[in-house]
């Protein structure tokens, strides 16, 4: 029975990962539906779904919008009420902001999280004229105030270009709008004519026309997504238009789009309270676009089942749990029951890795790109190689060890995957000398496992310290082995990040000759190099031992979390981010929390629990 | 005493110590770029023997720490002595060999690329076609015969020489360029302003401009802009001063005895020998954005000398390597209508590509030669025998 204990569990909780895979069909407004549909944004094919996260992660920072009944906004079904019906969108609390001295130049009460774009706009023409005066300083010279009032200034930006990128301001019905449109068109453009000819013209034909060509030229300016594709079979496949920019073309050829006609229906649909209608447009819109714009439909449709089955954080759910199970595995001596736990978690931490690659396979596959392309997937592979080599470690010392490194690994770097999310679109385009799949695959995949395997040493040494100093449990073998886990994984790391730094250096010669240009971001991946080095120097040198080792690995945690975050801070600057942004708040208290390990791992050997008993 | 010597800096001590301090100084020096700039922090920090303390150069100027270059060169000391002193033969320590045979070369080859390469831009607008590069931050005074239709003579005078407001004679030149004023970064203004002085020339355009020396730049993206003034003397007397500057696009025009010259303070030029011809310049984007998704330069590449003429494109990550130059895609100008490529002049580029492969092979096959026989060990034993190891530790 013990035997099969792990192996229930897995089964249990793959269960529950793919339970997730079978959503209960919607009743009334078909929102998932609509939030497959692909538009073109930032440079690449998305559904509206990921629109609607990602814009409103940037603004809320969360992906939900709960309302004051009690009852919850899907990003979907935000976005929807932000196209269609702003009007009331603009009732819902979502703007975030924290800072008192924003507060206090917007006049808001201080007691509340987050606030309505109602609450704000009395006061957007002060905001616009602060931030006319702010956008000419440098970002790094900025105040915290101005850096904040930056941000709200462009989510509301954010905000604002998407309540008119579906619909003119104003328009109720959008479909009988469209109609009348396509009616004034003709007789419209022969009062236009006749005029420019010199001639009698009908004066209400002209001014008719002009009126519906001025609300969509303002669409046409400001709307975001592109979510009209072309109707020429012949035009480039990634030459889509938004939707003011396609009603103006209308007037050339007189033919209202049926992409454009398909979303008037949904707009009138939508806000006439008659779901029916919508869904009908939207279902039948999709039928249009399937045989036309299969390879965007697809793309949409499959991104949008990533964002929906969010295997990133499932596999985070099951790290945690693996994590509890292998911490209780130290400390248990009840009959098997360590051994119990200790092959439960290692069969937890299997299954949520598998979710784990499972994701990042995906990802790839959605991007066309390898799997580090960003900062935010770079903190997604680092925990992917680090729980490799957690694994590793348990299967070839049973002890448990392995195991917390990897679900602690897992759980940490998905939480800082998911804080860094919060900028926007995690899947953006690659600029121009980054968009090389050759150098992304070698360079940045190297040196991210670097980084991974440094922090895995880093890890290893404050389980050696916490369990020296404050438990029985680090028996003289137990210390041993945790040493020479140490140094084989800073062998390996070193090996990885002085491969990974001169491909780096490589890439640079290639794209514009210089190998070595002492660049931030370059320093930090040598300086990885040679603290390792000096490392493994001090080993051979016999100029330090166990604990001394341990300490060293400790500050390579500092080490690297300085290159993966520090040199990016240093970037955009280090004064004015540094004590606004939270990221640099962290980074700063993480560095804090090594520092006193290493003080930990200084203290005498007779205050250490575990070598002061004998064992 | 020599035997004292040779065991310091054989030792692994010596060893750990540079390597702590390199890590300091590249922390340090990184940080340092916040206020100093790439340029300047690159300069202090790394490419010198020694760090000296204040690090904007003013007084007391006293070495507070070891550069790049002095603790480069001991670490070589250090690892050529220890190699002498633990050297033994054999496979396992084949590895070692490799992995620091090949950080030697790394080290020495990009010493040997801060003293040899030369870094030069080639701006050419779509049509143009021109055998030489210009420099990035040098300039140089060209004195140009330009009496004869068909072509120039000139004698181009490196800013050195006006830094020393020394005096230059040329056998092509029946007059000497005296320099009498000479500031190393400038800014020049129609108008009086605060700060700034007349620029008094006796000849040429510009005596009505007004000037005013400015602190040197040390960002990485700005460069100075260089002014003096210049005297021509003839053995028939002075034809009076003139005002030369990078801020001033047009030359200063003059005669002696019955021939025409211009003066140009421009950036210093490389010939080569053969020329490129801008075909095309080509700035993608992405669907709908503005997003840069490549930058290419189709280029005719011309050498009279062997009789090549041929096609080439250079875009991002692919650079066109001729005769000991590299051509990178390296920016444009703001009509798209001409294209920028940094020409890169470095005899040594080949030596990371070999470090990398020499470092990588000798890091797995010591990481494997350990790794193999320790699993062959672990996987031999039973995996049972650690449950009472385990029940051993918590009693």
């Amino acid at each position: 029975m013990k035997k099969w204990i792990p192996l229930i569990l897995v089964a249990a909780l793959a269960g529950w990962v793919l339970s997730g895979l079978d959503q209960p069909p919607e009743t009334g407004l078909q929102t998932r539906e609509f939030g497959k549909l692909p538009v073109l944004m930032d440079g690449r094919f998305q559904p509206f779904d990921s629109v609607a996260r990602n814009s409103l992660l940037q603004i809320r920072t969360k992906q939900t919008v709960p309302l004051d009944n009690g009852q919850t906004l899907t990003a979907n079904e935000w976005l929807l009420e932000v196209l269609m019906k702003p009007e009331q969108a603009d009732d819902r609390k979502i703007f975030r902001i924290d800072n008192g001295e924003v507060l206090a130049l917007l006049k808001l009460p201080e007691n509340q999280k987050f606030y309505s774009f109602n609450q704000i706009k009395p006061q957007a023409d002060e905001i616009e004229k602060q931030a006319d005066r702010i956008e000419p300083i440098d970002a790094a010279k900025r105040t915290v105030f101005e850096t904040q009032l930056m941000k709200l200034f462009s989510e509301m930006n954010l905000y604002q270009r998407l309540e008119i990128s579906l619909k003119p301001p104003g328009t109720d019905d959008f479909a009988a709008e469209l109609a009348a449109f396509q009616q004034s068109i003709a007789p419209g453009i022969a009062a236009m004519q006749a005029r420019d000819a010199g001639k009698k013209f009908d004066q209400d034909a002209f001014n008719n026309l002009i009126g519906f060509m001025g609300s969509y030229q303002t669409v046409a300016r400001y709307a975001l997504p592109a979510m009209v594709p072309p109707t020429d079979p012949g035009a480039p496949r990634d030459d889509w238009q938004n939707i003011g920019t396609n009603l103006m073309a209308t007037a050339h050829t007189g033919e209202i789009s049926p992409p454009a006609q398909a979303y008037a229906a949904m707009v009138t649909g939508y806000r006439s309270g008659s779901p029916a209608d919508f869904n009908q447009a939207v279902a039948a819109y999709h039928l249009w676009l399937a045989d036309r714009f299969a390879p965007q439909v697809n793309k949409a449709r499959q991104e949008f089942f990533f964002n929906s089955f969010q295997p990133f954080y499932k596999a985070l759910v099951i790290y945690v749990l693996a994590l509890l199970l292998a911490l209780c595995s130290w400390f248990v001596s009840w009959g098997n029951l360590a051994e119990l736990l200790r092959r439960s978690a290692f069969c937890l931490i299997g299954l949520a890795w598998v979710i784990h690659t499972f994701g990042l396979i995906f990802r790839m596959y959605l991007e066309g790109r390898p799997p580090v392309t960003n900062l935010y997937s770079s903190a997604i592979f680092i925990g992917w190689g680090a729980v490799i080599l957690g694994m590793a470690l348990e299967k070839i010392y049973h002890d448990g060890i392995g195991c917390v490194v990897a679900a602690f690994a897992g759980f940490v770097t998905q939480i800082i995957a998911h804080n860094l999310a919060m900028t926007g679109d995690t899947m953006e385009m690659m600029r121009a000398v980054l968009d090389t799949n050759f150098w992304l695959a070698t360079h940045v995949v190297v040196v991210t496992l670097g980084y991974a395997s440094t922090f895995v040493a880093g890890f290893l040494a404050i389980i050696y310290i916490l369990r020296g100093v404050f438990t029985n449990t680090l028996s003289p073998e137990t210390a041993k082995s945790l040493a020479r886990m140490v140094y084989g994984i800073v062998c390996f790391a070193t090996l990885f990040s002085f491969v990974g730094t001169v491909l780096g250096g490589i890439w640079a010669d290639q794209s514009w000759g210089r190998f070595w240009g002492w660049d931030p971001k370059e320093n930090g991946a040598l300086l990885i190099v040679l603290w390792n080095a000096t490392i493994l120097h001090a080993r051979w040198g016999g100029l330090v031992r166990e604990r001394g080792l341990m300490n060293l690995a400790v500050v390579g945690n500092i080490v690297t979390s300085w290159s993966w975050f520090g040199v990016n801070m240093l970037g955009i600057g280090l004064h004015s981010y540094g004590f606004t942004d939270a990221a640099f708040y962290w980074l700063m208290l993480f560095v804090i929390s090594q520092l006193a390990l290493i003080g930990l791992g200084l203290l005498p050997v007779k205050l250490w629990k575990s070598f002061s008993v004998p064992a | 005493m020599l035997k004292a010597l040779f065991k310091l800096f054989s030792s692994l001590k010596l060893t750990v110590t540079c390597l702590s301090l390199g890590c300091i100084l590249v922390f340090w020096g990184t940080l340092a770029q916040v206020h100093l700039g790439l340029y300047k922090a690159q300069n202090e920090f790394f490419r010198s023997f020694l760090v000296y303390w204040p690090l904007d150069g003013s007084a007391p100027h006293l070495p507070i720490f070891p550069g790049g270059y002095l603790l480069g060169t001991v670490l070589l000391i250090n690892l050529l002595a220890a190699h002498l002193r633990y050297y033994q033969p054999g496979k396992r320590k084949i590895g070692i060999a490799l992995i620091h045979l090949g950080v030697v070369l790394l080290l020495v080859g990009q010493m040997l690329t801060d003293f040899l390469a030369r870094e030069s831009a080639l701006h050419l607008r779509i049509g143009e076609t021109k055998n030489y590069s210009e420099a990035d931050r040098a300039y140089e005074l060209a004195v140009m015969d330009t009496t004869d239709k068909d072509s120039d003579k000139v004698v181009a005078i490196p800013c050195s020489v006006l830094v020393r407001r020394g005096t230059v004679s040329d056998s092509e030149m029946p007059f000497a360029v005296r320099a009498k004023t000479f500031y190393a970064n400038s800014e020049l203004t129609e108008k009086s302003a605060a700060g700034f002085e007349p620029v008094k020339t006796t000849a040429g355009a510009g005596s009505d401009l007004w000037w005013r020396e400015l602190p040197r730049e040390t960002a990485m993206d700005r460069v100075d802009a260089p002014s003096a003034v210049v005297e021509i003397a003839t053995p028939q007397g002075s034809l009076g001063t003139f005002l030369v500057s990078a801020m001033l696009s047009q030359p200063q025009p003059f005669t002696f005895n019955h021939r025409t010259y211009e003066m140009l303070l421009r950036p210093e030029r490389f010939y080569m020998p053969f020329s490129l011809h801008l075909i095309e310049f080509r700035h993608d984007r992405y669907a709908g954005t503005d997003i840069p998704k490549n930058f290419s330069s189709r280029v005719r590449l011309q050498n009279l000398d062997s009789g090549e003429n041929r096609e080439v494109l250079i875009y991002m990550n692919n650079p066109l390597r001729y005769q000991g130059e590299t051509f990178y895609q390296a920016s444009y100008d703001p009509d798209d209508g001409g294209s920028i490529l940094q020409v890169v002049h470095n005899p040594s580029w080949l030596t990371p590509y070999f470090s990398c492969v020499m470092v990588g092979t000798g890091l797995l096959w010591q990481f494997l030669s350990h790794l193999i026989p320790f699993l062959k060990r672990r996987m031999a034993a039973p995996v049972n025998a650690n449950t009472p190891r385990k029940e051993k530790k918590k009693s």
